[in-house]
């Protein structure tokens, strides 16, 4: 025993880091601050451990090379002793930190913790945010697949249109003219040494900051944050109601970043490693790829906008996203904290996190992509074909021949691009179809070209059928003027 | 002998050491920024571009859209199969080709053609062309890419070598705008 105090006299001797580390842990917080509240951004900082840890490990096997990534990660998973597992730690891990970090940040802005005097920490954990989202985009590239291959077209295209430097920055950012080895090179080396580089210093000082300036106390409705006076305030708080760090509030901290590690560990031994799905080969065009599920709320918008607004959307929303969150402290620097009277701020989240999850849950099932499948794969219900004519059912072959189930669903199956057309006849009068089949609009393809006189009639005759039993056909009231009503009535019957 | 307006000698030093540290800072710089800007630098002349054959013309029957592949003409050591590339080739008659990118106007993910309904599909946000290319629906702004094609001694051969993007159709290809439907 004697020894170990020893040895340890001798390194502080030269060190001289015990005082300061012994400050550090015993540095006096406001009691009501050992919360489980406040345990999200020690969490995000051990998954980040953690991430640095299995990337290394990864690092070790992975071949960052065009030609050799993906064998090198089917390699990971099958072939190295426990290869998957360290993958599906690091994939796993990627998950959870982009979600504590969310989680983090969203608590930090309802208990107004961005005010005087902590406005520097929160610039710097968005910038920390940012720097997230790139690992977690250049990791997906890392994943040398098919949906990496195409992600990358996907993040070029959008580069490119930047205006004027444009396609120069695709050029820089693929390391030349196509997605080929200089591409993952490039994003290896930032995914490997510039992100967390970066990550490693911003994280030193966010900490460093939440040291200097002390953890946020815990909100209190009409306990308002002036500049001139908070600093004092703060420092009696701590006063008379602290307790040190360690061990008041550090176990809450310790309990929730070991149980976060055994829920990454638990999915990725339930679960497994993220793919890679399909090699990178471009020519192999039978691909519907996907972004990771952190970015697919993105996809979802990108689907969903307008075509003139996705320009501007993209490239503009962005600045303004960041540029908000920057000036957010400089904004309300000041005044209440306490989410019980920040009305606007609950529902800005509420409103942002519905709208993440909406978009997310539609990602899901794609309702504006066609189903490629769907003309081949998913026949017409017998049930629309009951009681027709041979015209009506040469046009339900017309129906699917065309592919026109890629986009329009039939008792529910097909695709949901354009309508369901299960009762399209109570919408459309004959005219009407015949027109929209013709002449498209509507983000439906004008099929004019591609359908002869005698495939269109059979096709509206079918869809003509299209009705619930109790609800008759719409029909064109004018027309039933100028021809007469009984005429038309007369060619109903003889149907 | 010193006053405020005197310069000391160590002071004089620091400062020609800070404008030392500068010239040589700047001198290492200047090829750093150099080799970075390496794939901007040659795409400015369209250097990347070379003819590359598709194959013979009576591989492409008259009135039929196939799908062809080519080898980008700049191939690295560690490029794997990403320098394999796919395009649509679309025979009018004759001599008369059009040969789209594979890459949607939109965002770039793989276009499928389907014959029947004379319609190329985007997988990804929906966007779907007709026959000759023009845009039908979804969200691109524009028609399919269009590679620069030859007829030679049988051959088809495009200029190819640079992945089209909407912001930046090079020189070489320069889509059309959608027909009136």
């Amino acid at each position: 025993m004697r020894l170990i105090s020893q040895i340890g006299e001798w390194f502080d001797h030269r060190l001289q880091l015990a005082a300061p580390i012994r400050e550090t842990v015993e540095h006096r917080v406001p009691r009501n601050t050992a919360s489980w509240f406040y345990v999200f951004g020690s969490a995000a900082l051990t998954v980040f451990i953690l991430q640095i840890v299995t990337g290394i490990l990864l690092a070790m096997v992975y071949v960052p090379s065009a030609a050799e990534a993906w064998t090198s990660l089917q390699a990971l998973n099958h072939d190295v002793a426990l290869g998957w597992f360290i993958r599906a730690l690091h994939g796993w891990g990627s998950n959870f930190m982009v979600a504590i970090v969310l989680i983090h940040m969203v608590q930090v802005f309802l208990f107004g913790a961005y005010k005087f005097p902590r406005e520097l920490t929160w610039i710097i954990g968005v910038f920390l945010l940012l720097m997230t989202l790139g690992m977690a985009f250049s990791g997906q590239v890392l994943r040398f697949d098919q949906d990496a291959y195409w992600g990358l077209g996907i993040g070029a295209s959008i580069a490119s249109r930047v205006p004027i430097i444009g396609p120069a920055a695709v050029k820089l950012m693929l390391g030349g003219p196509i997605i080929a080895g200089a591409t993952l090179s490039r994003f290896f080396a930032l995914h490997v040494f510039v992100i967390p580089g970066m990550l490693i210093g911003f994280v030193c000082l966010h900490l460093l900051m939440v040291l200097k300036l002390g953890i946020n106390e815990w909100p209190m409705p009409g306990r308002l944050v002036k500049k001139a006076t908070y600093d004092a305030e703060y420092h009696e708080l701590t006063k008379k109601d602290g307790a040190p760090f360690v061990p008041y509030a550090v176990w809450k901290d310790m309990f929730f970043a070991a149980f976060i590690l055994l829920a990454i560990a638990a999915c990725a031994m339930y679960f497994g490693p993220f793919g890679p799905t399909g090699r990178p080969d471009p020519t192999i065009i039978q691909t519907a790829p996907k972004p990771d599920y952190f970015f697919l709320w993105l996809y979802a918008l990108l689907s969903l906008l307008p075509p003139s607004m996705e320009t501007p959307a993209l490239l503009i929303g962005p600045v303004i996203a960041i540029f908000v969150l920057i000036l957010l402290p400089f904004l309300s620097g000041e005044g209440e904290k306490s989410w019980r009277r920040r009305p606007i701020a609950v529902l800005t989240i509420m409103l942002i996190a519905i709208v993440l999850g909406t978009l997310t849950h539609l990602s899901g099932y794609t309702p504006w992509s066609p189903h490629m499948n769907a003309w081949s794969g998913d026949p017409v219900p017998d049930k629309f074909l009951r009681d027709t004519t041979a015209l009506q059912r040469q046009g339900a072959l017309v129906f699917q021949g065309k592919q026109c189930r890629n986009c329009h669903a039939l008792g529910d199956l097909g695709g949901q691009r354009g309508p369901a057309l299960d009762s399209v006849a109570t919408r459309l009068t004959e005219d009407q179809l015949i027109r929209q089949v013709i002449q498209g609009g509507g983000n439906m393809p004008a099929y004019g070209k591609n359908l002869s006189p005698a495939e269109t009639t059979a096709l509206v005759a079918f869809l003509e059928t299209l009705h619930p039993r109790t609800q008759a056909p719409a029909r064109d009231a004018a027309r039933d003027m100028v021809l007469g009503v009984e005429q038309d009535r007369r060619q109903d019957s003889q149907r | 002998m010193t006053n405020e307006n005197s310069i000391s000698r160590r002071g004089l030093f620091m400062k020609l050491g800070i404008l030392f540290n500068g010239l040589v800072a700047t001198a290492i710089a200047v090829p750093i920024v150099r080799y970075m800007l390496a794939s901007v630098m040659r795409g400015r002349t369209n250097s990347y571009l070379d003819w590359v054959p598709l194959g013979s013309v009576n591989e492409f029957p008259e009135g039929e859209t196939r799908l062809a592949t080519f080898r980008n003409p700049n191939v690295m050591p560690t490029d794997g199969k990403t320098v394999d590339t796919a395009c649509w080739v679309r025979r009018v008659e004759g001599d008369q080709f059009q040969v789209f990118a594979i890459n949607c106007a939109h965002l770039g993910c793989p276009v499928r053609w389907f014959p029947q309904s004379g319609l190329f599909m985007c997988p990804c946000h929906g966007g779907a062309y007709y026959r000759d290319g023009s845009r039908a629906s979804g969200p691109p702004e524009r028609g399919l890419f269009e590679y620069p094609y030859k007829v030679q001694k049988g051959l088809v051969t495009i200029q190819a070598g640079e992945l089209p993007t909407p912001g930046a159709p090079t020189a070489a290809l320069e889509g059309k705008k959608p027909r009136c439907a």
